[in-house]
């Protein structure tokens, strides 16, 4: 695979580009589901997972996925919670694992992480290792929600009438879950623990003000995503900033000009 | 164990509850209820707010467990469904037509149709965020009948419509009923507006205080004690009647149009 990427930095565009594909319908399910901050736990317990690889010596993508994964399965409950405040709870459990991971980390003896690479994102670090978990990520999201489309949009739309109707809505929202798991933790490497949420929310959100379906919003979503990582990368090389940021920033400049597109309209 | 016939007999038993019980925070919602709901019969459920009628709705449909009881169902039940309310998510750009194709085994081809025969034919481009309260709840309904309902549940079906067009969902219920042959189970606070457009009404207060033809009911003394007396206008609202011994009314569950 060495060959195919010359020039060194074209595998962490290729890894961006990936991810904020896989990121476009995926982000677009989590604005309309109002599950922001859900994004941010699993990024959280995905550090959780770092460290436990760390300590049984397991590899560390598989550690960071199967530490996301496993945290959606326990907060996927929380989706239909409504008695108990959803919000204070994710905000404990999403802060308390950052804080559990940071100081597990630090406990661990003779173990050197690169905490800000996790924190920060390493774009231009990564391997091929990690491209082909992210090439495979993002062919399984984008294979599953274009078969499940429909099905998932009307659990999205309405819970009730898609179970009266005769959907299977636990299945459907356990599919959804698990593949955001997967994509936070795979953007871990990109943007970083703490602007994974940015890079699910901004894309869709400047989408909406441009489409007229969801269909529309998710496929407008992913292609201001890869424009994001192609600007962020290239002003991180002619600035020298660091690339997650510089990627979210990008698609924050975006989502202003979305914006001035909808003044017009 | 229930025997349930299959067909389009006039008087198939869809759906049979027995003695179903329902408690929140030791506060009894549903106490004791039974009923039947037979094809082609519109039965009404009414009763003040918080009295359980949403709940007992969500019961029969499935969406909610009862702590006691027992429902039975038909084989493979079409249900359709018009919820009180529905509010989606103002960032996911949906026309009508993209809402209405939503629905699980319909036939794209039948929006049309449904559009047209509820009159809101030129909505079907509109985005689903620009309905008015009264257009909302007739999209809601031309999905409700997009399953071919063997039994259509309507919750507070007029909510956030004019009085023209209140009179004129009522009159359209029962003719739906003949079409597709199929029963209705209409939630409503105020028996004046159903009255021409029921078979059955059920007085409910937590138990069924009483239940029967309109007429019947409405000069039922448990009736009466429940909404009080002022009922000679014939769009009359009810007046809530606090002092009954169980409407210390758990508002919890939507029902919120106070008067």
């Amino acid at each position: 695979m060495t060959e195919l990427f010359a020039v060194w930095w074209l595998m962490p565009l290729f890894a961006g580009m990936l991810l904020a594909i896989s990121a476009g319908p995926l982000g677009s399910f989590v604005v309309w589901r109002k599950m922001a901050f859900f994004g941010d736990t699993l990024a959280h317990g995905a550090l959780l997972g770092i460290t436990f690889g760390v300590l049984a010596d397991l590899n560390p993508t598989f550690a960071i996925i199967l530490g996301s994964v496993s945290l959606a399965l326990v907060l996927l409950p929380l989706q239909y919670a409504s008695r108990l405040s959803a919000d204070t709870l994710l905000g404990i459990v999403s802060h308390g694992t950052l804080a559990i991971g940071l100081v597990a980390l630090s406990l661990a003896d003779g173990v050197r992480v690169d905490l800000m690479g996790y924190l920060f994102g390493d774009l231009l670090a990564i391997n091929e290792e990690h491209v082909l978990w992210l090439l495979a990520s993002t062919a399984l999201t984008l294979l599953l929600i274009s078969v499940f489309w429909n099905a998932l949009l009307a659990v999205t739309v309405s819970p009730e009438l898609a179970k009266i109707e005769g959907r299977r809505v636990a299945m459907l929202d356990l599919m959804l879950i698990i593949l955001l798991a997967f994509t936070v933790a795979l953007a871990m490497k990109v943007v970083g623990i703490l602007l994974i949420s940015a890079l699910l929310i901004i894309p869709p959100a400047a989408a909406h003000s441009l489409s007229r379906s969801p269909q529309q919003m998710a496929i407008v979503a992913s292609l201001i995503g890869v424009i994001s990582v192609a600007l962020g990368m290239w002003a991180s090389f002619y600035w020298d900033t660091p690339a997650g940021p510089s990627i979210v920033v990008a698609a924050m400049g975006l989502f202003g000009l979305s914006l001035l597109v909808q003044r017009k309209n | 164990m229930l025997k349930l016939s299959d067909g389009r007999m006039s008087n198939t038993l869809l759906l049979k509850a027995n003695n179903l019980s329902l408690s929140f925070r030791q506060k009894k919602v549903l106490d004791d209820i039974s009923l039947e709901i037979h094809t082609g019969k519109i039965i009404t459920f009414i009763g003040p707010n918080g009295c359980g009628k949403s709940t007992l709705t969500k019961v029969l449909l499935g969406l909610q467990k009862t702590h006691a009881g027992k429902i039975t169902r038909k084989r493979n039940l079409r249900v359709g469904y018009m919820p009180q309310k529905l509010q989606l998510d103002e960032r996911l750009p949906l026309t009508v037509r993209g809402f209405l194709r939503l629905t699980h085994g319909c036939n794209h081809n039948e929006i049309d149709g449904w559009l047209e025969r509820l009159n809101i034919k030129p909505l079907t481009n509109s985005s689903v965020h620009n309905l008015s309260g009264g257009e909302w709840q007739r999209v809601l309904l031309a999905r409700a009948l997009l399953v071919k309902p063997e039994l259509l549940v309507l919750d507070e079906p007029v909510q956030g419509v004019d009085v023209q067009g209140q009179l004129e969902l009522y009159q359209l219920i029962p003719q739906l009923r003949d079409e597709l042959g199929c029963a209705v189970v209409m939630v409503s606070h105020d028996l004046h507006l159903v009255m021409a457009a029921t078979d059955e009404v059920i007085c409910l207060n937590g138990h069924v205080c009483c239940s029967g033809h309109p007429d019947t009911v409405s000069a039922d003394p448990a009736y009466l004690e429940l909404f009080g007396r002022k009922l000679n206008s014939p769009i009359a609202h009810y007046t809530h009647h606090h002092d009954h011994e169980h409407c210390s009314a758990d508002h919890a569950h939507g029902d919120h149009q106070h008067d």
